[in-house]
């Protein structure tokens, strides 16, 4: 058990993982001598040499598609998306091929990829560097989707990443690449595909991913103050996505929402709250709420964009909601 | 060229030509999965680029790719069972004309995006240059995809990596209903090839010892890691897919046109130099047809797949898999579901 960061536990995945298997290889824009834009693979050329850490022009469709076709043909490839608000210049790629093509081909050719990519607010990227765009992955059948909020995670389900025979995309927060926490090689916080409860509570669940995590840990604390326990519950797979936990959870206190970082409408979170809210009908004492990031493009302003997400206090005053019937003072 | 190989390359071509024959029949007889056949009649020297690989080297194809395929050894029946949505087709009845692919003969898939099979061949490629195989993998496309920005990104990568790979443009002048001199501003493709440090040839695509002697060239350079450009100027015979009756050209346009067949050049060849007489060439034809109804009556009498076959291979065996729309509800409206 060490502490370090997340961008550190990314960087040890990848190595430990390129150490383990000669197929794996690293393509993207700067990955090699720059070390990557967030410093994520700093000094992995030297390790590895450059057939295996290669640097690509700034061709984010070919970058995808080289994957594909490296994947099919026996290695093992992490193609690097510098902001996965990149991923409408691979979308071919990613939807059509990457996804496509196990299935097409009767189960010939799989694509054992990982795209590697980050996102979220934060940093003041504005429109087309800080977004959440995780919906537009998890509505394409044939792609996993995993997005780590803790340091051992960003570590482990890399690794797990690094061993599923389908294309995984793997998308990290920006706000948590400094983020310390405790790292332990040996011990992976749950299962592939599994969600775990990061706090245990009886009066209500909150069901969170990435960097969200975080403020839904801090209202609960806040809750707790007051009375309230929560149950957070941290996804970490999207897809796939073991959801008997947390029907349990919903059941078990009738009181739910989801939170996201991403744009509300047609997001993961609210697909998840349909799916809960069809089986748990009989549970619930309340709706499942919906919290998420507002239906605009992230501005710039730090004020704007620090207000354009769900905070700690929102959920906070969300929850008080589901579990007291205390509306906030601007609701009421 | 030897004389043997020539000759097999001519057969190649009527097989290829019978094949697609028998893809319109299977289309007129109400036994293809959908209409979306794109034949490659009038394409078939490709052959040259198909005859030049070796086994091993990996391949992709353009929606127009079933030439492509059967140059590169496809089963016939096996090809024109997937063409029909069956079960024991290449796919399993998943993919068909425009998603076909074998895996044993390199065939990395047939795609339905122009162009999106292109950049298949960069980290096949790769995989070929780290593993020191020798191999090199070749994409196949249209004159259509020579507008896709994928190409350019997917050439200058192979240039720059010095990638044992070959892009090969079938220009057979019709990007569906457009010429290519309506769609490009300056119709040198070599040249633009060039320009990104590829080895570039244009060949004259009714002639298929022409296609195979650049080919030879090209494919020797690409394994010692120059990539290159082969351009196979052909003439489509038919419409863009069966649906189209070619508004777009006249008659004269495509009488023209179908004169620069390459089978008629070869079958000519092939006789006034001896190597086989006009019985031999016959009997070739026939073999060709005969094999080609077997495939149709296989395709035809072929068993569709079994429905629940559907959610199978959208991720690999083992792993969770797409919960069925049955499920999911019977899960909700089921009496054991009520509190």
């Amino acid at each position: 058990m060490i502490e370090t960061t997340c961008r550190e536990a990314i960087r040890q995945a990848l190595v430990d993982a390129m150490t383990a298997d000669p197929s794996v290889i690293l393509i993207g824009e700067e990955v090699g001598i720059y070390g990557g834009a967030y410093g994520v693979t700093k000094g992995l050329i030297d390790l590895f040499g450059a057939d295996r850490v290669i640097d690509a022009p700034i061709s984010e469709s070919a970058i995808v598609g080289a994957a594909v076709g490296a994947a099919m043909t026996g290695l093992r490839p992490v193609a690097e998306l510098m902001y996965v608000d990149f991923i409408g210049m691979t979308m071919d790629q990613l939807a059509n091929q990457a996804a496509k093509s196990r299935y097409m081909f009767g189960g010939q050719i799989g694509v054992p990829m990982v795209l590697r990519t980050q996102g979220g607010t934060g940093r003041s990227a504005a429109a087309q560097h800080s977004q959440s765009l995780e919906a537009w992955v998890f509505h394409t059948p044939g792609l996993r989707l995993v997005m780590p909020a803790t340091v051992n995670d960003a570590y482990h389900l890399l690794r797990q990443s690094l061993t599923q025979p389908d294309p995984v995309v793997f998308i990290e927060h920006k706000g948590l690449y400094t983020m310390k926490g405790a790292l332990d090689v040996a011990t992976p916080d749950g299962a592939w595909g599994q969600p775990v409860v990061r706090r245990q509570g009886g009066d209500l669940v909150i069901l969170t991913y990435s960097r969200m995590l975080h403020e839904a840990l801090a209202a609960a604390g806040q809750l707790a103050a007051q009375g309230v326990e929560a149950c957070v519950i941290d996804l970490r797979c999207l897809n796939p996505l073991d959801e008997a936990p947390l029907i349990e959870a919903v059941k078990r206190t009738g009181r739910a929402m989801v939170v996201t970082e991403a744009a509300v409408t047609g997001s993961v979170a609210s697909d998840i709250a349909a799916r809960l809210s069809e089986v748990c009908f009989d549970w619930l004492e309340e709706p499942i709420l919906r919290l998420g990031g507002e239906d605009i493009p992230i501005p710039v302003s730090p004020a704007l964009e620090k207000g354009s997400i769900p905070s700690a206090d929102l959920i906070r005053d969300a929850a008080l909601w589901l579990v007291l019937r205390k509306a906030p003072p601007w609701a009421a | 060229m030897t004389n043997t190989a020539a000759l097999q390359r001519y057969r190649t071509m009527r097989r290829i030509r019978s094949f697609e024959e028998r893809v319109g029949e299977l289309f007129l007889k109400g036994q293809s999965a959908g209409s979306m056949l794109h034949l490659s009649i009038g394409e078939e020297a490709v052959v040259g680029m198909t005859d030049a690989m070796r086994p091993g080297d990996t391949f992709t194809t353009h929606h127009r790719g079933h030439g492509v395929f059967l140059g590169r050894g496809a089963d016939p029946a096996r090809m024109m069972a997937e063409i029909a949505g069956k079960e024991d087709g290449y796919c399993r009845g998943k993919g068909g004309s425009m998603h076909i692919a074998d895996r044993a003969l390199g065939h990395l898939g047939a795609n339905a995006i122009v162009g999106g099979g292109i950049p298949h061949v960069v980290g096949a490629g790769i995989s070929c240059r780290n593993a020191g195989s020798g191999q090199i993998s070749v994409a196949f496309f249209g004159d259509g995809a020579m507008s896709q920005g994928i190409l350019y990104e997917s050439m200058n990568m192979a240039a720059l990596w010095r990638l044992p790979v070959i892009f090969c443009c079938i220009n057979n002048q019709y990007g569906m209903g457009t010429r290519v001199d309506r769609s490009a501003g300056h119709c040198d493709f070599p040249a633009r090839a060039e320009a990104f440090g590829l080895n570039a040839a244009r060949a004259d695509g009714a002639d298929v010892e022409a296609v195979h002697d650049a080919a030879g060239a090209l494919t020797k350079a690409a394994r010692q890691g120059r990539p290159g450009y082969l351009e196979i100027d052909a003439y489509r015979f038919f419409g863009h897919a069966r649906m189209d009756k070619s508004p777009y050209r006249t008659p004269e346009e495509e009488a023209g046109g179908r004169a620069r067949d390459p089978l008629g050049t070869a079958r000519a060849r092939l006789a006034a130099e001896g190597i086989a007489s006009e019985a031999d060439l016959g009997g070739i034809d026939g073999d060709a047809a005969a094999e080609m109804d077997l495939a149709l009556a296989h395709a035809i009498a072929a068993t569709p797949p079994a429905l629940s076959s559907m959610f199978e291979d959208v991720y690999a065996p083992g792993t969770p898999f797409p919960r069925p729309q049955a499920d999911r509800l019977r899960a909700i409206l089921s009496e054991g579901a009520r509190a």
